[in-house]
């Protein structure tokens, strides 16, 4: 049952991160593309979740961790980026 | 005592004038003169064992593993010129004391000497044509810094850089030279090869070797074409020209003839060669020294002359004609090094080395003026001094040769010829200097120097004298063993040393010589007249000229690949790598086998299509070079997914962080450039480009699938069984890098912090325009740390360093390590720099990132050199385990602070970039509107 579940979800992120894509590319404004980036940040990482439950193994729970803390990051700058063109002043 | 702590014995005497000259100049000179002189006792200790028949070679192991040996010894040839080399150098430096001024700096000037002792007594000992090679640039580029001692002449710089510039050249020719014998001849060992002449002569490379070595000889010591460079060295301080470029040094491309004359000689070649290179340099120096001015130009010429001598005595294939050669360079290193010292004296003492000016010196300077006479009578050849017996020889020596065939008469001709001229100078020296009417206009009225600037002088007077009557007491037994080692026989041809043999044949040469000279002499002002319709060339312009052109030439070459295009740059090593990689791939089919695939997943499709179309957008979008950059780091993190689902977390892991650093790097980047759009790229190049890429896809790809799909012995297996056994540890990625490997990875820690050092030097001038408005012309926020994120960024911190530390440790046995913790660490604190701005920053850590990169090398090196200490070899771990209360069973290994030095490098490093790149815009730069 929780395997079924499993790969449903991992269908579901999939299609979520194509939908992510498409905004990315549409835009039309930078800031909806950094966000569609962000969220596809956190949708991998549910990704990577999910496909650890299904192998059963907590090796890549680390993983997920950093796309958490470095995709953050990643965020932050290129907001920083957007609002003053120099990320560090 | 062995000859290797003779040449340590000088090393370290290079520095004892640097530390001894606040002592005062006497001290100085006499603390100068302690290494050398130990040394010319050590090697006078030693004669009698040479004059026995030994041989001394001493080896030092150096790099055994690669064959590197250093070794010295000691023959015959050797001696001979180690003596004259001390010897010789022991008088300069004594007579140098009174010659330099007081306000010179007396310890540079020893100290570059006796480098230059050090090196060139190396060539003479070498037993490895290597080792010799290295002293051979040594004096080069010692001579270098003696003749521009006196930096602020422009002729000194000028003639500096010409005599490096020709002997450098040359000693480059002579190591492609002593690498093609060593290639022939399996050896680098002077002994081994000595003995091999038969397989170098006859080795279809021979032609080549020879000329690359005597390019070598020539260049150095002066010979035709080549001998341009030797008058302009004479801008050197007197006691330089002396020593280097009279005695020692120029002899040293005679030295190396003489050294390789079992070897190389004995061919036509060699004979047509240095027979006219050396009757060539013979003539020319002789006739042009009658009509230089300058007493050291005279001086130089004639030294060109003699050195002509003696190359066109080694190149007659007599064997007796290099017992003459050998023996006219003992003979020519004392007359001229005196001759030297003299006209220095007389320089020092009237103000002038101009013969126009010096006249009638002999009623200031008796004393003197007899001594330059002595030996210019012995470099004149005149009976009773040491100059006439080898001169003798040599005469004797060119009327029995055939190198010419039916013109070889011609040699003996033109050997009186220059003779003749030899007479003149000689005489032109001591009459125009010495008499010749009063002194016109000199700025100083001339004087006999002090009491022990002569004295230097009168030692090599009285060995001119003493040579000159006493030949077989003094010199002979030097002479025959010296020639036995050049000829490498035990038994030598017969000659004899006595003044008179009887009127003979080459007698007659010298007095014909001597007649004319004073015959010559006498018209001289003919001579000059007609030598005056000539052009005036100087060969200091003319090689300056020729200098610029090359640079020039070379530098419009050097614009053609360099033109500061990096679409061009990245072109260039596109191709070169699609041609270096795809060629072999045309010889290499093996058929690909049907492989088993895996099964693919709907979800792996997706992230694959995700991946391709990021990729594509980025290529789309990459005029809008934000856009592209948000595109591409979805590439990079459906990368990372990746890597997680084909079981490569620590590849996971290393991926994402380094994908952050780098976005951020760009970003930093994008800034500084043009907000303008660039424009559309011709169609043509559109294609090219397009065309480059393929081709370099479809090669990784290639190249990707035969890895796949070829059965490979992989090395994996050893490293995942040996990981837990051999490392301890249980991820075999951090092993590998910290253990198996660890040499490369401290290599690679070397370069990153070398690499972060190297950007650190470039940002620290750069000086960039810093845009005012973003792409769209709206001007930035006002509001530069916005209160959440800084907040947040904050909380943050601490988490991160956790996650740090956490995958620092548990690196040897999971996935992670030192490199990715050091990047999230790296990263954890850009995001402070971001959040709340350098100037933040600077207050509250107080880590210089130079130190950490400096730290972190350090630790992991020390990691490698600790296992010395416990008899093993470098970088060989260490781990345990042990039972801690409470904690329980934890292990210990030296690789873990092996990696905490590449956790250190790596924050250090990447700190370094990114912050010093932030730093770029503080506010004072020049803004410009968008």
């Amino acid at each position: 049952m929780l395997n079924i579940a499993v790969i449903f979800v991992g269908v579901i992120l999939c299609i979520a991160l194509i939908l992510n894509l498409i905004r990315l590319f549409l835009g039309p404004n930078t800031a909806d593309r950094i966000l569609a980036l962000d969220t596809m940040y956190i949708n991998s990482i549910a990704l990577i979740l999910v496909y650890g439950m299904h192998s059963e193994t907590p090796l890549y729970f680390e993983a997920a961790l950093l796309i958490a803390m470095l995709g953050f990051v990643s965020s932050v700058a290129f907001s920083k980026y957007l609002l003053r063109g120099d990320i560090i002043e | 005592m062995s000859l290797f702590l003779i040449v340590a014995l000088l090393l370290i005497g290079v520095l004892v004038p640097i530390y001894t000259e606040r002592f005062g100049r006497k001290i100085n000179t006499f603390a100068t003169m302690l290494a050398p002189g130990i040394a010319f006792a050590y090697i006078i200790s030693l004669i009698d064992n040479i004059f026995a028949g030994e041989h001394i070679i001493e080896y030092l192991q150096w790099i055994p593993s690669v064959g590197l040996t250093l070794s010295l010894h000691l023959d015959g040839l050797a001696l001979m010129f180690a003596l004259l080399i001390l010897g010789i150098g022991l008088l300069v430096i004594f007579y140098a004391n009174y010659y330099l001024s007081d306000k010179e700096d007396a310890g540079r000037f020893y100290a570059y000497l006796i480098l230059f002792m050090t090196a060139m007594l190396s060539i003479v000992l070498s037993n490895n044509v290597l080792q010799m090679w290295m002293a051979w640039e040594v004096t080069s580029i010692s001579s270098f810094l003696l003749i521009s001692f006196w930096g602020h002449k422009s002729e000194s710089r000028k003639g500096a850089r010409m005599a490096l510039t020709v002997t450098g050249a040359g000693g480059l020719a002579l190591l492609a030279g002593l690498l093609l014998i060593g290639d022939i001849v399996g050896s680098y060992e002077l002994s081994v090869i000595l003995g091999s002449g038969e397989t170098i002569i006859n080795h279809a490379l021979y032609p080549v070797v020879l000329t690359l070595v005597l390019l070598g000889a020539f260049t150095k010591s002066a010979q035709f074409p080549f001998h341009f460079w030797l008058p302009h060295a004479m801008a050197a301080p007197t006691p330089v020209s002396a020593y280097l470029h009279s005695a020692t040094m120029v002899k040293a491309g005679i030295f190396l003839m003489a050294r390789f004359y079992p070897v190389l000689a004995g061919t036509e070649m060699w004979f047509l060669i240095v027979t006219t290179a050396g009757l060539m340099t013979l003539l020319l120096g002789a006739y042009v020294a009658l009509f230089k001015h300058d007493l050291k130009g005279l001086l130089a010429y004639s030294t060109i002359s003699h050195l002509g001598l003696i190359t066109l005595l080694l190149g007659l294939d007599t064997r007796l004609a290099a017992v003459a050669a050998l023996f006219h360079i003992m003979n020519h290193a004392v007359f001229k090094a005196s001759l030297f010292m003299a006209a220095g004296i007389i320089d020092h003492e009237s103000g002038s080395r101009d013969m126009r000016k010096l006249n009638g010196l002999w009623q200031f300077m008796p004393y003197t003026a007899t001594l330059a006479m002595v030996a210019a009578a012995s470099m004149a050849g005149v009976p009773l001094f040491n100059g006439f017996l080898s001169k003798e020889m040599f005469l004797a020596e060119t009327l029995h040769q055939h190198a010419f065939g039916f013109l070889s008469w011609m040699i003996p001709v033109l050997a009186t010829l220059a003779g003749v001229f030899s007479v003149a100078y000689s005489l032109r020296f001591i009459h125009d200097v010495f008499f010749n009417g009063e002194p016109v206009d000199l700025p100083k009225t001339p004087h006999e120097p002090p009491r022990f600037m002569k004295l230097p002088i009168e030692v090599l007077v009285v060995i001119c004298i003493l040579v000159g009557l006493f030949p077989v007491m003094m010199i002979g037994d030097f002479l025959a063993v010296a020639s036995k080692a050049v000829l490498r026989t035990t038994d030598l041809p017969y000659y004899s040393l006595s003044i008179w043999h009887g009127f003979n044949l080459p007698l007659m040469m010298s007095g014909i010589a001597i007649l004319g000279g004073i015959i010559v002499y006498a018209y001289r002002s003919k001579l000059y007249r007609f030598q005056s319709q000539f052009m005036q060339t100087d060969a200091k312009l003319i090689f300056e000229g020729v200098v610029q052109t090359v640079i020039s030439r070379l530098s419009q070459a050097h614009e053609r690949f360099d033109t500061g295009s990096l679409q061009r740059y990245v072109a260039a090593m596109l191709v070169f790598t699609i041609a270096l990689i795809g060629l072999p791939l045309f010889e290499f089919d093996v058929g690909f086998e049907p492989v088993n695939m895996q099964d693919v997943s709907g979800i792996e499709i997706s992230l694959g299509v995700i991946m391709c179309l990021s990729a594509i957008a980025t290529m789309i979008f990459h005029r809008q070079r934000l856009v592209a950059l948000i595109a591409i780091s979805v590439v990079g993190l459906v990368l990372s997914i990746a890597f997680a689902r084909f079981s490569a977390p620590d590849l996971a892991l290393t991926q994402l962080a380094v994908e952050v650093a780098t976005v951020i790097l760009l970003m930093l980047a994008l800034f500084f450039l043009p907000k303008k759009t660039a424009s559309e790229s011709a169609p043509s190049r559109v294609v090219r480009d397009l065309g480059i890429a393929a081709a370099f896809g479809g090669l990784v790809a290639t190249i990707n699938y035969i890895f796949i799909t070829q059965p490979l012995a992989s090395i994996s297996e050893f490293y995942l069984a040996n990981s837990k056994t051999g490392g301890g540890g249980t991820n075999a990625v951090n092993v590998i890098l910290v253990d198996f490997r660890g040499l490369d990875t401290l290599g690679e820690i070397l370069v990153l912090g070398i690499a972060a050092l190297g950007i650190f030097k470039m940002l620290a001038r750069i000086r960039l325009a810093m845009p005012s408005s973003d792409e769209k012309g709206r001007p930035w926020s006002t509001d530069r740390y916005p209160p959440i994120v800084s907040m947040v960024s904050q909380a943050l911190l601490p988490l991160a360093l956790l996650v740090s530390f956490y995958i620092f440790l548990r690196g040897h046995n999971m996935p992670g390590g030192g490199f990715i913790a050091g990047l999230i660490t790296a990263v954890a604190m850009i995001q402070q720099y971001i959040a709340h701005g350098v100037e933040w920053i600077k207050p509250r850590v107080k880590v210089d990132y130079q130190n950490l990169i400096g730290l972190g090398v350090l630790i992991a090196a020390f990691t490698g050199v600790a296992s010395w200490g416990f008899g093993y070899p470098f970088m060989t771990t260490w781990f345990d385990y042990f039972d801690i209360p409470f904690i329980g069973e934890i292990e210990l290994a030296s690789a873990l602070v092996f990696d905490l030095g590449v956790y250190l490098t790596v924050v250090g490093a990447t700190l370094m970039i990114l912050a010093h790149l932030g730093k770029l815009s503080t506010p004072e730069r020049p803004k410009v509107e968008a």
